[in-house]
């Protein structure tokens, strides 16, 4: 839930240094001054206070903000001293008051002369000396704990390792016997091989793929007004194939970006190119494509600010940035990268590329030529027309004589009715002699002819017809995928003042990279996308490499190390183990950006494998855990929920990919849906039991248990989570057919199960949680079963209700009160917090 | 149900809040209140004197036109069918109209008087003229949006950018939930006869980037009241409470090993849920109200209509629901504006007489704030010679109770109704408003986000529209 949240105010009290420690200005004096001046007196100069910038040292000593050395000559602590209304720093109507620990923090900063330092994440990572890359993480873990007096925890048992990894890597829970064998496994490479094995699983890809896909901003629909569907789930496949096949991150980023212009574009970049196409777009009648080409453009430099930069562009739509020196025209440069992008400003996008397999191929070119065939059978037949349509054409021309109405009336009738379309084509061509009419031309006029005509030459029409049709359907199930291929005209880009798209009077820019980062050189030319995409991931780029490596990190344990995933900008964190994430993202860069080799060091950390279970010392002295001393529990991801007890439930269908899924929902949830209105249709069979990445993405209104737990709209790129613990959430484990169904199959598997009802409950007890139940587990869940038994005994009406939740029927032979009262004690397990879990 | 267990373990939160709460940080508060419905919000002290405790937005989805509801406009009658002064649209964003030859549009139906200061009001809705001593209507409300989607999202969240929270999450997020056994921010939607029903994203009423708790949660009519509301069929309430609580002894059992104040809120959140199983079939349930009540709203229980909503929201009001919101759609008369007005006007003229009249008798209109609005006006211009195009620069608000002066109109528009210019209002002002009539400082409210303090109101400036405060 809002643990994040609370951190964010937290950390801006939090006082870094003790009174004998230097004041270091990124972490203790950066944020006083971000948070609390630099809206009137930072980057943004239209909006800059007494013309004092005090981002910049040169600036504020030209305006004499404060005198090194001297805290008390300094106007600047004077001023946050002042009770003085019109003196008193930050103004009373800023709403912004400093903490009697932050101003004693500036004093002692100015006292030692006040320095300043380049903000961290601009500046080139580079790597703290460590003994061997597979010790690194440990190493600078550990330094930060020795410095800081803390303790680290111990090894998780080896049953909670397992699921940890299970989760983390795969996003499904192992079994028992898995979990047996690898605390049964005594050799020192163990847990190695385990971590090995699960990186190699197909699985793995779908992992990794949930939190880009939260990114980019994944969806199978537009998102404005009626939301209705495009084609893009193969770009979900493609991310899922990509982190399979460890494809470099470089790569990655080149192929989204600018898939079309590599020298070896392939079907696999231009489908990674959907990148371009997954923004907001509108159908909405009345729509101002000019609005449109704007919103995108915004849409897009706020998603790849977010998803490479870790910069908060879209502050800069209307005016410099306030704590960033990203200015205005940054944002319309970046933007400009993209102006080269095919695509209507409104209305429906495309069908996209036809994504064919070779069999397919084969197949619709055979579809094809079978069309071909029967028109030219039906072009030889309509030989034979020549004289009856010219016949016909006389008789129409009479028509078009001043005639009596009831003759008219007759006339109209003979014509039956004619295809709107042809008619339209077909009334100027007729004005022309016949002999001046060219092929194509004498051609519609055949159709003409033969459209008010159904009984002549019915049987070649049926055979074109038929042949349409079957080439049609078969080319309707082949995938197909949004991509980017570049328009012939660019768009012109300018300076919008204040956001505002009607304003034309700003300056009109060419693409450009943000002018405070390293520059690549171009030699006068203009960059593209594809310099963008090489750009992001070249060795100059401070940010890259550190954004991506920071969210990872969130994936293994539980929060970033600078905390806010989509800010490394002044507003950001400096994060508390800085040379840690400075090392990742070198070594990153330095394995040629090998995420499989990233997420290997991770997890194979001590770090990682510490205990989840926090002592109250712990908790009194990192409450947080950003210091690392232990792992943190936390609830799965929305998609995880499902996952996870489908599994437990030996319900999964396990398939890698495909169109998205549509589980059962809940009747007329799309009901305020329009344009068209829409019935939502459950899917039928297996694909009733996939994965929660598969789920049907309904921009505007997500499928509602996704959206209980947290799933993000993905309206917006969501870099960040939220992890809420609701009262819905119980109501979707409780009532959702899904998770009835789960723990009705569940029972199932329990009931077939050899033993006594406790014998069965340890077993469905393993089965979830990989441990056996202790006597009192044990005794609660017999109690349920008892009592539930009891009462379906009484009502065994009620017991059969109850199973025919869902698309799957129970086995003939069951006992419908026993498979009730059964399905209540599964449905317990699969409700527990610690099934829920990831710890 | 709950054993003493739980009690403890909440005792427990209790006191790791406190040490967390040493540390600092404005939102630990929300963050470890009691995980029950009811939760203080995270203004401890409010900076201005409480005059609304609660919140009825009636959301007309579709942009009700002024000029056929409460800004009368002779002149533009008198202009019917000639050219629209160029001097009036020149350079000025449209939406269908864009580009076309521009015809003024008398309005379609009569203006009639009310009240002490004899208010003209359009004479479809007499009902609504009968309480308008209570009433005060803002005839110069403007927005920056002109297409639907976007516009919606301003008038929730003042931004027309996804993402950000909806104004009656800012409000429970702000003041907490006083419901015992029901959400804070509740939803209801009900569709317009005349088949204009636009489509309204649940982006409308999300929490955006502050803690999911304060979605609004939406009430439905038919099906279930709220998503998965109801036990799977052939589970009893005692077999839901049994697994409940089955579940809960298992968690705190487990607890014991791992320690996670996670545990205690899955708990409590669990039993919430349950007791939401019982309270809102039980708020849904409008047979027990007095004949005489159902008269005066004019709906047939159940029925799903605007005017059923609004007896709902009396209830949802009465059990301590901060903020409740209705949409009511179908106010998009791009044709046939006269016969689509009238059909309106026979949908909510009772409804909203009978919503103030309601919460008068028991003496909740005084801290119950009323808001009435489209998501943007229509155009003094004709469309396709029988309807009005969206329209960003005029259009009507009205707000009653909760502090709010009755009987008055606040600002207007040029003569033909096309751009406010006397006392110009904007959708932030409105939010400041309302907020300061719940007795907070729109400038001071915020909440860290991509590095600003965000506010409901955004970055320009904006104030409460003092004149209409009682």
């Amino acid at each position: 839930m809002s643990v994040r949240i609370a951190l964010a105010s937290l950390c801006l009290t939090a006082p870094l240094a003790s009174a004998a420690e230097p004041v270091e200005f990124n972490r203790d004096i950066r944020p006083i001054l971000s948070d609390n001046c630099f809206y009137c007196h930072g980057n943004d100069a239209s909006h800059r206070k007494a013309k004092l910038r005090l981002d910049i040292r040169e600036e504020a000593l030209k305006k004499k903000a404060f005198a090194p050395g001297n805290a008390e000559e300094s106007e600047l602590i004077k001023r946050l001293a002042s009770l003085d209304l019109e003196e008193m720093m930050p103004p009373p109507d800023s709403h912004k008051k400093l903490t009697a620990e932050q101003k004693e923090l500036l004093k002692r900063w100015i006292a030692q002369g006040a320095k300043y330092q380049n903000h961290w994440s601009y500046e080139t990572p580079v790597k703290a000396p460590t003994s061997t890359p597979e010790k690194a993480i440990d190493e600078l873990v550990d330094r930060r704990l020795a410095s800081k007096h803390l303790q680290p925890a111990a090894e998780a048992d080896r049953r909670t390792l397992a699921r940890r990894l299970q989760a983390d890597l795969l996003g499904l829970p192992p079994t028992p016997e898995e979990v047996d064998a690898f605390v049964k496994d005594t050799s020192p490479d163990a847990y190695a091989k385990l971590v090995d094995r699960l990186i190699d699983s197909p699985h793995y890809g779908e992992r990794m793929a949930i939190g880009w896909l939260d990114v980019v901003r994944f969806a199978d629909t537009i998102g404005y007004h009626s939301d209705t569907p495009r084609n893009v789930w193969p770009y979900r496949d493609y991310v899922i194939r990509s982190f399979n096949q460890n494809k470099p991150f470089d790569r990655f980023t080149l192929e989204q970006l600018a898939g079309d212009l590599l020298p070896d574009s392939d079907r696999e970049a231009k489908v990674g190119s959907a990148f371009n196409r997954l923004l907001l777009t509108t159908e909405e009648g009345g729509a101002q494509a000019k609005d449109y080409q704007q919103r995108m453009l915004n849409d897009r430099v706020r998603a790849v600010g977010a998803a490479w930069l870790g910069q908060t562009t879209g502050c800069a739509q209307c005016h410099d940035h306030k704590f960033d020196p990203f200015s205005q025209r940054d944002f319309y440069s970046l933007g400009a990268f993209f102006a080269d992008i095919h695509e209507p400003d409104i209305g429906r996008r495309e069908e996209g590329l036809l994504l064919t397999t070779p069999e397919q191929e084969k197949r619709l070119a055979e579809l094809a030529g079978e069309v071909a065939k029967t028109k030219k059978a039906l072009d030889v037949a309509a030989l034979t027309l020549a004289d009856d349509i010219t016949a016909w054409e006389k008789e129409l021309s009479e028509e078009t004589q001043p005639v009596s109405a009831a003759k008219k009336t007759k006339a109209k009738a003979k014509r039956k009715d004619p295809d709107a379309k042809l008619a339209a084509q077909a009334t100027p061509i007729l004005k022309k002699l016949a002999a001046k009419r060219n092929a194509a031309e004498k051609l519609i006029i055949r159709d003409y002819y033969l459209s008010v005509h159904p009984e002549i030459l019915k049987s070649e029409r049926v055979a074109v017809a038929t042949a349409q049709k079957t080439h049609d359907a078969y080319r309707a199930e082949i995938p197909k995928c949004l991509v980017t291929t570049k328009a012939a005209v660019v768009r012109t880009v300018r300076v919008l003042p204040r956001g505002n798209w009607m304003d034309e009077s700003g300056v009109e820019v060419k693409a450009a990279l943000p002018h405070y980062l390293p520059q690549p050189k171009l030699e006068g030319r203009t960059p593209d996308r594809l310099d963008l995409a090489k750009w992001l991931i070249s060795r100059e780029n401070p940010l890259t490499a550190r954004v991506v490596m920071n969210r990872l990190w969130m994936q293994f344990f539980g929060t970033a190390l600078s905390k806010n995933p989509g800010d490394l900008g002044a507003q950001g964190e400096l994060p508390p183990n800085q040379a840690l994430l400075d090392w990742l993202a070198v070594e990153f860069m330095d394995s040629q950006w090998d995420m499989k080799h990233m997420v290997r060091l991770i997890v194979n950390s001590d770090a990682y494998r510490r205990s989840s279970v926090a002592s109250p010392a712990q908790t009194a002295a990192d409450p947080y855990n950003r210091e690392l001393g232990r792992q943190s529990p936390y609830r799965l991801d929305a998609e995880l929920v499902r996952d996870n007890a489908l599994a437990i439930a030996g319900l999964l269908t396990p398939q890698i990919g495909g169109p998205s899924v549509k589980p059962y929902q809940p009747e007329r949830y799309w009901e305020n849906l329009n344009f068209p209105t829409r019935e939502y249709m459950a899917d039928k069979g297996d694909s009733q039991y996939r994965r929660g990445l598969y789920v049907w993405w309904q921009r505007s209104f997500l499928h509602p248990s996704m959206l209980a737990f947290d799933a993000p709209s993905r309206e917006e790129s969501c870099t960040d989570r939220t992890r809420s613990n609701i009262p819905q959430q119980a109501l979707v484990m409780l009532n959702d057919p899904t998770y009835v169904e789960a723990s009705r199959a569940f029972a199932v598997r329990a009931l077939a199960e050899k033993g006594d009802d406790d014998q069965r409950i340890t077993w469905a007890w393993r089965r979830a949680l990989q441990r056996n139940p202790d006597a009192k587990e044990l005794g609660t869940l017999r109690k349920v079963l008892t009592e539930r038994r009891a009462a379906y005994k009484a009502d065994p009406a009620a017991a059969k209700e109850l199973l025919k939740v869902g698309l799957t029927p129970p086995p003939a032979q069951a006992d419908p009160t026993e498979l009730a009262a059964w399905t209540h004690v599964t449905r317990v397990v699969l409700n527990l917090h610690e099934t829920l879990t990831r710890d | 149900m709950m054993p003493s267990e739980l009690r403890a373990a909440l005792t427990r939160r209790a006191f790791l809040g406190k040490t967390a709460q040493g540390v600092g940080g404005v939102a630990l508060a929300s963050l470890l209140a009691p995980a029950a419905m009811a939760s203080p919000g995270v203004l401890s002290r409010l900076a201005l004197p409480q005059k609304a405790k609660r919140v009825i937005w009636l959301s007309m989805a579709g942009g009700p036109s002024h000029l056929e509801t409460f800004d009368p406009k002779p002149k533009l009658a008198e202009m019917h069918g000639q050219p629209m002064p160029e001097s009036f649209t020149k350079g000025q964003q449209l939406a269908q109209l864009q580009g076309q030859k521009l015809t003024c549009f008398g309005p379609q139906h009569k203006f009639a008087k009310f009240g002490r200061n004899q208010t003209e009001i359009c004479e479809l809705f007499p009902q609504i003229g009968s309480v308008i001593d209570d009433v005060c209507l803002i005839r110069s409300m403007t927005t920056d949006a002109i297409n639907h989607d976007p516009a919606h999202m301003f008038m929730n969240t003042g931004s027309q950018i996804a993402g950000r929270p909806s104004m009656g999450s800012w409000v429970t997020y702000g003041l907490g939930v006083e419901s015992e056994d029901l959400p804070g921010f509740v939803v209801l939607t009900s569709l317009g006869k005349g088949g204009q029903n636009q489509p309204i994203a649940a982006r409308q009423w999300s929490s955006g980037f502050l803690p999911s708790k304060h979605q609004g949660v939406q009430l439905r009519s038919k099906g279930d009241p709220v998503m998965y509301l109801t036990n799977p069929p052939g589970v009893s309430r005692d077999a839901q409470g049994g697994d409940v609580d089955a579940i809960a002894a298992l968690n705190l059992h487990r607890d014991k090993v791992v320690a996670d104040p996670e545990v205690a809120t899955r708990i409590a959140q669990y039993e919430m849920a349950f007791k939401m199983q019982a309270s809102v079939p039980k708020l849904m349930d409008v047979t027990a109200e007095d004949p005489k009540t159902l008269a005066l709203y004019g709906c047939v229980p159940g029925d799903g209509s605007f005017a059923a909503n609004c007896l709902l929201a009396r209830r949802l009001a009465e059990r301590g629901v901060r903020f409740i919101q209705l949409y009511h759609k179908d106010w998009d008369h791009h044709g046939g504006i006269k016969d689509g007005i009238a059909l309106k006007a026979a949908e909510i003229d009772r409804a909203c007489m009978a919503l103030i009249t309601d919460l008068k008798q028991r003496g909740m209109l005084d801290d119950t704030l009323i808001v009435w609005a489209g998501e943007f006006g229509r155009t003094p211009m004709s469309q396709g010679g029988s309807g009005r195009d969206h329209h960003s620069k005029a259009m009507t608000v009205w707000m009653a109770g909760g502090g709010i002066k009755g009987g008055i109109v606040h600002g207007q528009t040029d003569e033909l109704g096309y751009a406010a210019v006397d006392k110009v209002t904007t959708v932030h002002d409105l939010h400041a408003t309302m907020l300061h009539q719940l007795g907070i400082n729109h400038e001071a409210f915020s909440i860290k986000f991509q590095g600003l303090d965000a506010k409901l109101t955004g970055v320009e400036p904006s104030k409460p529209i003092k004149e209409i405060i009682a």
